[in-house]
């Protein structure tokens, strides 16, 4: 009876684990399939250990050619660099009118039935998947090389970003607002102009100023496939082996990069 | 003159929120609707202007058969029904002028309502309309910078922008201390009795219904259990409505801070 709380005896040991037996196998298991899968792709990747060893010799060869930057090369960026922000800025807008009906689609509370929000959905999926680069191909064969490209190519790519995240601001709405706006009378369109648009306007620009930040960063490679953009000037660059122009090129993008975020922080914290 | 003739409900989960509730409004009267939470009240009169769409039975206003209207005249018929609501649901980032002016959004086109290009008749009457609730000055305040009080008498000047015929009314206030849903209560039985219009007014709060309704609907797991004059609201009916124990419970909460009963349960 008072086996358990005799006075003097020592206490009844109570073991705890934080896995059990069968966790502990399951766990090792994975660890297991884990060292497979990185010990499997290692050797498929076929590494060719000189040239890696070489690294470094090169990286310091490289650099040497590199530095110092060719610094009148600037003045002949500066068109194509001001080229990239407007085909990022003009992207981003088509993007965004492109986004109006497919965010519309796929917001479960805004769609008009389960066909439209499947087709959003594959929209999204089919904008997202595929990278810009591949975009800009397919833009410049269609449009021929140039920004025209690179702009179609930019917007396209945006769809995706834009309309998914708009759709779940959406989706959060205050339904209320909605009912009251509804009880009036009011039109299916007024109802989302006048119920649903001013309670998405800050997802709206938030999504907005960060999606032209990112495509200020994708404007400045997809000239490298011939869309337009620094992208061409740095592909010239680098196959005519001027390091030095490349440098200061590699510069400009950076600052360029760098402002674009700070403007969009900016932005982005004023509406919010 | 509004009609109602065994309204039935059954969400979509099986909850029998109305069982056949007849009701008749012949003219100008507050109707105050009672009952504990789940009764049924929201759902009501959410019936009526089918932001719920009632299973069964018929809705008649000024002679008009509204549970068999299409989208297009559910729109027409909306246009003259004000509703105002408990938590207010004014767009909370736009302007006072912007939430009274959305009263006529079913007398404006699309573009008029998106560039905000009211006619002038309707701006003169939402001026005139913020003067009457006490908000005069503040047409271009955000909805969302306004206190509680007077967020409702924006939601006032919203549905009687819409000249309504009917004014439905969902716990106007729950949401507010005692003695600002007082005023809020006198100011809309007053209104509705300027313009001559029925209002129903769903309200958990027995004292404030008794004092300012001239008709007392009780509403009790989804059936009309009473329907008089204030004055024929007794122990009797009180206990047929809120269960021989529970309404002087929903008798004490006048005068108390906290009105919210627990959640509205069949709210939407």
């Amino acid at each position: 009876m008072s086996t358990m709380i005799r006075e003097g005896a020592a206490p009844m040991p109570r073991p705890w684990h934080r896995y059990s037996a069968r966790e502990r196998l399951a766990r090792f298991a994975a660890w297991l399939v884990a060292v497979a899968v990185i010990a499997w792709s290692a050797t498929t990747l076929d590494i060719y250990w000189p040239f890696v060893l070489d690294a470094p010799e090169q990286v310091a060869d490289l650099a040497g050619r590199m530095v110092p930057p060719d610094w009148p090369f600037f003045l002949q960026i500066i068109d194509p660099m001001v080229e990239t922000l407007n085909i990022a800025t003009l992207g981003t807008i088509l993007g965004a009118v492109l986004s109006v009906p497919v965010a519309l689609m796929a917001a479960q509370n805004t769609t008009p039935n389960q066909t439209t929000l499947w087709l959003a959905r594959v929209i999204v999926v089919g904008s997202r998947s595929v990278n810009e680069l591949v975009w800009a191909l397919i833009f410049a064969v269609v449009f021929g090389p140039g920004a025209t490209a690179g702009m179609v190519a930019i917007g396209v790519s945006s769809v995706g970003f834009i309309s998914k995240l708009i759709a779940e601001g959406i989706e959060e709405i205050d339904d209320g607002q909605v009912d009251a706006i509804n009880a009036t009378g009011a039109g299916r369109g007024q109802v989302l102009i006048y119920g649903v648009l001013p309670q998405v306007m800050p997802t709206i620009i938030g999504v907005l100023t960060f999606r032209w930040d990112i495509n200020i960063r994708q404007s400045s490679i997809i000239g490298l496939v011939g869309a337009g953009g620094i992208g061409i000037t740095l592909s010239n660059q680098m196959d005519s082996f001027a390091w030095d122009n490349v440098s200061v090129i590699l510069i400009a993008i950076f600052a360029v990069v760098m402002a674009s975020e700070w403007v969009s922080a900016a932005l982005r914290r004023r509406v919010t | 003159m509004l009609e109602i003739d065994n309204l039935t409900k059954t969400y979509a989960d099986g909850l029998q929120a109305l069982r056949g509730c007849s009701l008749t409004v012949p003219g100008a009267e507050v109707v105050a609707v009672i009952g504990p939470s789940g009764a049924g009240k929201s759902t009501f009169i959410r019936c009526i202007n089918r932001l719920v769409t009632p299973t069964g039975g018929s809705i008649r206003l000024d002679g008009t058969e509204l549970t068999a209207l299409g989208e297009r005249g559910l729109r027409g018929v909306r246009r003259h029904i004000g509703m105002i609501f408990q938590e207010y649901n004014l767009i909370e980032r736009l302007t006072v002028m912007e939430n009274v002016l959305a009263g006529r959004l079913g007398a404006v086109s699309f573009m008029q309502a998106l560039l905000r290009r009211f006619p002038q008749a309707d701006v003169d009457r939402a001026f005139e309309l913020l003067a009457r609730v006490g908000l005069e000055g503040y047409e271009n305040s955000r909805a969302d910078a306004l206190s509680g009080g007077q967020r409702q008498r924006v939601g006032i000047a919203r549905a009687l922008m819409q000249e309504p015929r009917l004014l439905l009314v969902d716990e106007p206030t729950s949401s507010l201390d005692p003695k600002v849903a007082r005023s809020i209560l006198a100011l809309i039985c007053e209104l509705a009795s300027e313009l001559g219009i029925p209002a129903l007014i769903n309200i958990h709060d027995v004292g404030l219904a008794l004092r300012f309704a001239r008709r007392v609907i009780g509403l009790s797991a989804g059936e009309i259990v009473f329907d008089g004059a204030p004055a024929e609201v007794d122990e009797a009916a009180l206990s047929r409505i809120y269960g021989a124990d529970d309404w002087r419970d929903a008798f004490r909460q006048e005068g108390e801070e906290d009105r919210h009963v627990a959640g509205e349960g069949m709210a939407s």
